[in-house]
């Protein structure tokens, strides 16, 4: 008996070839055990190495294998063939962003976004001599979850904010922020207001929920969006009412 | 190398179903800003007098200011329900050293909602 398969259709774009991106279709093997990352590495393995695509880990961990799989935002290690049974499975680059070649996005402009936020702990005096920043487990459940963030771009490619407007500081960045906003050591929110409170930050969302769906390592980012536009709001009331203690 | 940038479909909310439900809950707003539009003509027929006010009022009674009514009721409890679904995100209480739980955040909002109707129903009811 032939062994079982399933039909990838996979999204081709080779810059130099000149020709425009289209749909390639391959069959593989369809084994119960096999995430759709398998899939494609057994494309590259045995029936195309032209195939360009981005994966590391295979364990959900390293956010590089990010895909959009039926139309949605996926990481393929963690997406199961059987989800998709009898197929076929189209398989294309995380929307929203440029394509560099085949699968590969090109993510330059998060990686100009994230140090506008600010991501590491700010803070001017020096840290206490001898010793370390205590913290407390309540103090570290307020951002803990916020920091579980793989940087695999899956809530930006769900977010049509972002697909719409470029701008758009995007779901990761803020999240990240606030990852830092709430950890007890830091002492940069004011600094960061002005990125998550200007012209294309936390205002922009509308809270359309997708990147928090999407997330492969349930970090909320639509949560953190949410707290992030509390909290601003406050500050602004504050300003308001206290134009003295504006700096 | 020349990177491929997609174009972004004019119908990308009909491609998913959340993001089509995301368009209704923003599209209800239109159906608001209307009622919110009836609400101040009828302010205005009132400070034009009783029998403009009279006008109004029937102009109200017809099947089709009936119908709006109706949808627009509709369009505004779909947006309240999903904004309510959505307010534990934005709430991170702490009580006690834990946050607290989605649910209540959600219950909390639908109190206050009980409490306002309550409060309105009592004073067109009072006389």
């Amino acid at each position: 008996m032939a062994e079982p398969a399933i039909t990838l259709e996979i999204f081709r774009y080779q810059p130099e070839s000149g020709a425009a991106p289209a749909f390639q279709s391959y069959e593989v093997p369809y084994r119960e055990d096999w995430v759709v990352l398998d899939a494609i590495n057994h494309i590259k393995d045995t029936l195309d190495g032209s195939l360009a695509y981005r994966w590391s880990c295979r364990m959900g961990v390293c956010g590089s294998c990010g895909m959009m799989i039926n139309g949605v935002p996926k990481l393929s290690c963690a997406t199961f063939l059987k989800e998709y049974s009898p197929g076929p499975i189209r398989v294309e680059p995380l929307d929203h962003f440029p394509v560099a070649r085949d699968l590969v996005i090109v993510m330059d402009d998060f990686m100009h976004k994230l140090p506008g936020v600010r991501p590491w702990i700010v803070r001017e005096d020096p840290p206490p001599e001898g010793t370390e920043y205590r913290q407390t487990p309540a103090e570290l459940d307020r951002f803990k979850q916020f920091s579980m963030c793989i940087n695999c771009m899956l809530c930006y490619a769900a977010c049509p904010i972002y697909g719409l407007k470029p701008e758009f500081v995007g779901p990761a960045a803020v999240a990240l922020a606030q990852r830092y906003n709430q950890d007890s050591r830091d002492r940069g929110s004011e600094a960061r207001r002005e990125v998550l409170g200007g012209h294309h930050g936390i205002w922009d969302c509308t809270l359309v929920g997708e990147c928090t769906t999407v997330c492969p390592a349930d970090v909320d980012p639509a949560g953190a969006i949410q707290q992030a536009k509390l909290s601003e709001a406050l500050a602004r009331v504050t300003d308001l009412l206290t134009p003295w203690g504006r700096r | 190398m020349k990177e491929y940038r997609r174009p972004m479909p004019v119908a990308w909310w009909l491609r998913r179903r959340p993001y089509t439900f995301f368009m209704l809950r923003e599209l209800t707003s239109l159906l608001i800003a209307v009622y919110a539009l009836v609400l101040l003509l009828l302010v205005r027929s009132l400070a034009r007098g009783p029998d403009a006010y009279q006008a109004f009022l029937e102009v109200l009674r017809s099947p089709a200011a009936i119908a709006f009514h109706v949808v627009a009721l509709a369009a505004a409890v779909y947006h309240s329900v999903t904004w309510f679904r959505l307010a534990p995100m934005a709430v991170a209480l702490r009580v006690g050293g834990r946050r607290l739980p989605a649910p209540a955040v959600v219950a909390a909002n639908y109190a206050a909602w009980a409490l306002v109707s309550l409060a309105v129903a009592w004073l067109l009811l009072r006389s």
